[in-house]
């Protein structure tokens, strides 16, 4: 059962790094929807049977897998998938952060002093690199889109490492999580389309008027 | 318990109303209502005192009620402001505006009354969300520039906080226990608690509330929501959010210090408030635009906050009834600022000058307020910052101590440097009046703020004094 887990996980890494590495926007939310779903999963295959466990699972395949990747795309869809990501680093400086950045995870959760019916797992390294791939993600890029998409990456991590908490999170705080989620996402989907309209672009580096004068 | 459910439910109400009713005139008026049943209710509960729901998710404690004092008066000011207020920006359709106040309202005062860390997460992170529409109330490039700013940092603080709670609730896994997020729990736990991943727990959640509140350097955000948001936008966010964030990180304060080993987080509140205090310093120096003047001030504010829970002792006495001394200046400072933007139609102290001659009013109140919240006696600010500092000396710390006063003195010249012109300044010739004029329900409510501060600070009630200290005692110092 774990190593099924295990496999999906390294699914997740992968995706981690293709979203650094990607170009298009259209793709990236797409994998981000990919990874979602997988994710959504990971409760059924952790925890035994319940019926509470597959209404989570319902919820979060549906919000992270379905509802915000839509979100999103419509918002790009409306300023337009002509522009590029134009990552700071570069695409292939992107890629390394983001294996140097896996690669930290791992040798510091090796570290974690982990629950014992947790050590060897891979949720503990898996999330820790999600986390950092969003921050990579969040600082490397100027685009309004791809800031979005570096917190879905965090968000997606944090949901990882609550997969080690079977029982902590009341289902209430769990699916009002995932609504402020959602909600934050429209939010932040209509401000993109108002920054297009003001700038003309999604470039955040464009947005520069408020700042202490030198 | 199902008074502190109506708590919730009176704002929700009034947002649903809110949403439904089709005249944009008639629409404010729902506001005042609203906040005239949420204050009684609040007055009602704090004297009540009711008891905590069964499972122990819902507990109105003594720190609760101090917050839900203050976020009930400024409301109350801000509901009956914003009558006048949209009167002016007729042109703007307000619903957004008058449900996301309310909806606010609901979730702060759930983030008040509830001792699941999970709920006030969720509380806190709704406040956030219902907020960022109302920031963009202007409607121009700036302010969907300051929008995003605030949408995309604070989202990502409060997403650290959230990851600062499951290493909270791991820690109770790894260490054997029945996992759970209800304050009281976790505080008889605390002390067999794994220390690493408490320490990361710890740091997790200032980081993540510490950008709700804007401690430095997680307070980029705060000049620009703060200088863009209307007067009263901008009250909510530095007397209301900011102080849900405040309440977050007393919460795992709370959690931490039953540990038993505080030296750890007595350190890193106390540097990151002293830093906090000093960037704010630097900015303040020099600062031109009068709101976001009042944001760096807001900025120093929460960075006291930190340096007194660090601090101890008295001092969270003293943090306790900063509580309310900072968010009703800050109520006042607000929207009396509005009020003088609007006169002006700008907020640079170069060309808003003179406000004494275009809104007296307003500018009268905002160079009084300033003066209170510098700490100036007989205002409520005064008698929290000293007992703050007298607690620093006598706690064995005079060196941080100093450092702090001696900041806050370069602040307070700071501050004055933009105040001044500002109120006494001469009007500029060549810029045409516009229409504004201080209006009673434009005045009213920030001057009862006022009042209420000076109230305070010359006679605290017995009732009030009693709330205030059980409440410091909760933060483990017994008067």
């Amino acid at each position: 059962m774990n190593s099924a887990v295990d496999q999906l996980l390294i699914i997740v890494l992968l995706i981690n790094i293709f979203i650094l590495g990607t170009h298009r926007p259209r793709v990236a939310i797409r994998a981000i929807a990919t990874q979602g779903i997988i994710l959504g999963l990971m409760p059924l295959l952790i925890h035994p049977f319940q019926i509470h466990i597959l209404v989570i699972t319902g919820f979060v395949v549906l919000a992270k897998g379905i509802l915000i990747p839509w979100l999103l795309y419509g918002a790009v869809q409306r300023v337009g998938f002509h522009e590029q990501m134009q990552p700071l680093l570069g695409y292939s400086g992107n890629i390394i952060a983001g294996a140097l950045a896996t690669v930290l995870a791992f040798i510091f959760a090796a570290r974690l002093p982990l629950a014992a019916m947790h050590q060897g797992l891979l949720i503990a390294p898996a999330a820790m690199a999600t986390i950092l791939a969003g921050f990579i993600a969040l600082g490397s890029r100027r685009k309004a889109i791809n800031q979005v998409l570096g917190y879905l990456l965090l968000e997606n991590g944090i949901f990882i490492f609550g997969l080690l908490l079977t029982r902590s999170m009341p289902f209430m705080v769990e699916a009002g999580a995932l609504l402020d989620l959602i909600a934050g996402i429209f939010v932040m989907g209509i401000i993109i389309n108002q920054i297009s309209r003001e700038f003309s672009s999604i470039d955040t580096s464009r947005m520069n008027t408020l700042r202490e004068v030198d | 318990m199902l008074l502190m459910a109506l708590l919730v439910a009176i704002p929700l109400a009034g947002a649903l109303l809110a949403w439904l009713l089709p005249s944009n005139n008639g629409r404010p008026l729902i506001l005042p209502v609203v906040a005239c049943l949420h204050i009684t209710l609040v007055f009602g509960l704090c004297i009540a005192s009711p008891p905590p729901s069964a499972d122990g998710w819902f507990n109105l404690d003594a720190i609760g009620k101090v917050f839900l004092l203050e976020i009930a008066a400024l409301f109350t000011a801000c509901a009956f402001y914003a009558v006048n207020y949209l009167q002016y920006r007729k042109e703007r359709n307000n619903r957004i505006l008058c449900m996301g106040m309310q909806v606010c309202l609901a979730a702060m005062s759930m983030a008040m009354i509830t001792h699941h860390l999970g709920l006030l997460w969720l509380a806190i992170e709704t406040t956030t969300l219902c907020m960022a529409p109302l920031v963009y109330f202007n409607r121009n490039a700036r302010s969907i520039e300051a929008t995003w700013k605030y949408m995309l940092i604070c989202s990502i603080g409060i997403a650290l906080a959230l990851l600062g709670i499951f290493f909270l609730a791991y820690a109770t896994v790894v260490a054997g226990l029945e996992p759970s997020l209800v304050l009281e729990p976790l505080q008889a736990y605390a002390r067999r608690l794994p220390p690493v991943w408490l320490h990361a727990a710890f740091v997790f959640m200032l980081v993540g509330y510490g950008t709700k509140m804007g401690l430095a350097p997680m307070h980029t955000w705060k000049p620009d929501a703060y200088g863009e948001a209307p007067g009263l936008v901008g009250a909510m966010l530095a007397g209301g959010l900011a102080n849900c964030g405040f309440l977050g990180l007393i919460r795992v304060y709370q959690v931490c210090m039953a540990s038993g080993d505080t030296a750890f987080y007595s350190f890193s509140l106390i540097s990151i408030g002293m830093f906090s205090i000093a960037v704010a310093a630097i900015f303040l120096l020099r600062q031109t635009d009068f709101k976001r003047m009042l944001a760096y001030s807001s900025v120093e504010h929460m960075g006291l906050f930190a340096f007194a829970l660090g601090i101890g002792g008295k001092a969270l006495y003293g943090a306790m009834l900063h509580v309310l001394g900072n968010g009703l200046a800050k109520g006042v400072l607000f929207l009396a600022a509005g009020n003088i933007h609007r006169a002006f139609g700008s907020k640079n102290r170069d060309v808003a000058c003179g406000a004494l001659k275009r809104a007296p009013w307003s500018a009268a109140l905002f160079l009084v307020s300033f003066f209170a919240l510098t700490g100036s006696p007989p205002f409520l600010p005064f008698f929290s910052e000293i007992t703050i500092f007298i607690a620093a000396f006598t706690n064995g710390r005079p060196i941080v101590g100093t450092v702090v006063v001696l900041m806050l003195m370069a602040i307070f010249v700071g501050m004055s440097l933009t105040v001044l012109p500002v109120i006494f300044g001469e009007p500029p010739k060549d810029r045409q009046r516009t229409k504004y004029h201080d209006a009673p329900l434009l005045i009213v409510p920030p001057l009862a703020l006022l009042a209420v501060m000076a109230l305070l600070g010359i006679w605290l009630p017995e009732p009030l004094s009693r709330i205030i200290t059980s409440a410091a005692a909760l933060l483990g110092v017994t008067q």
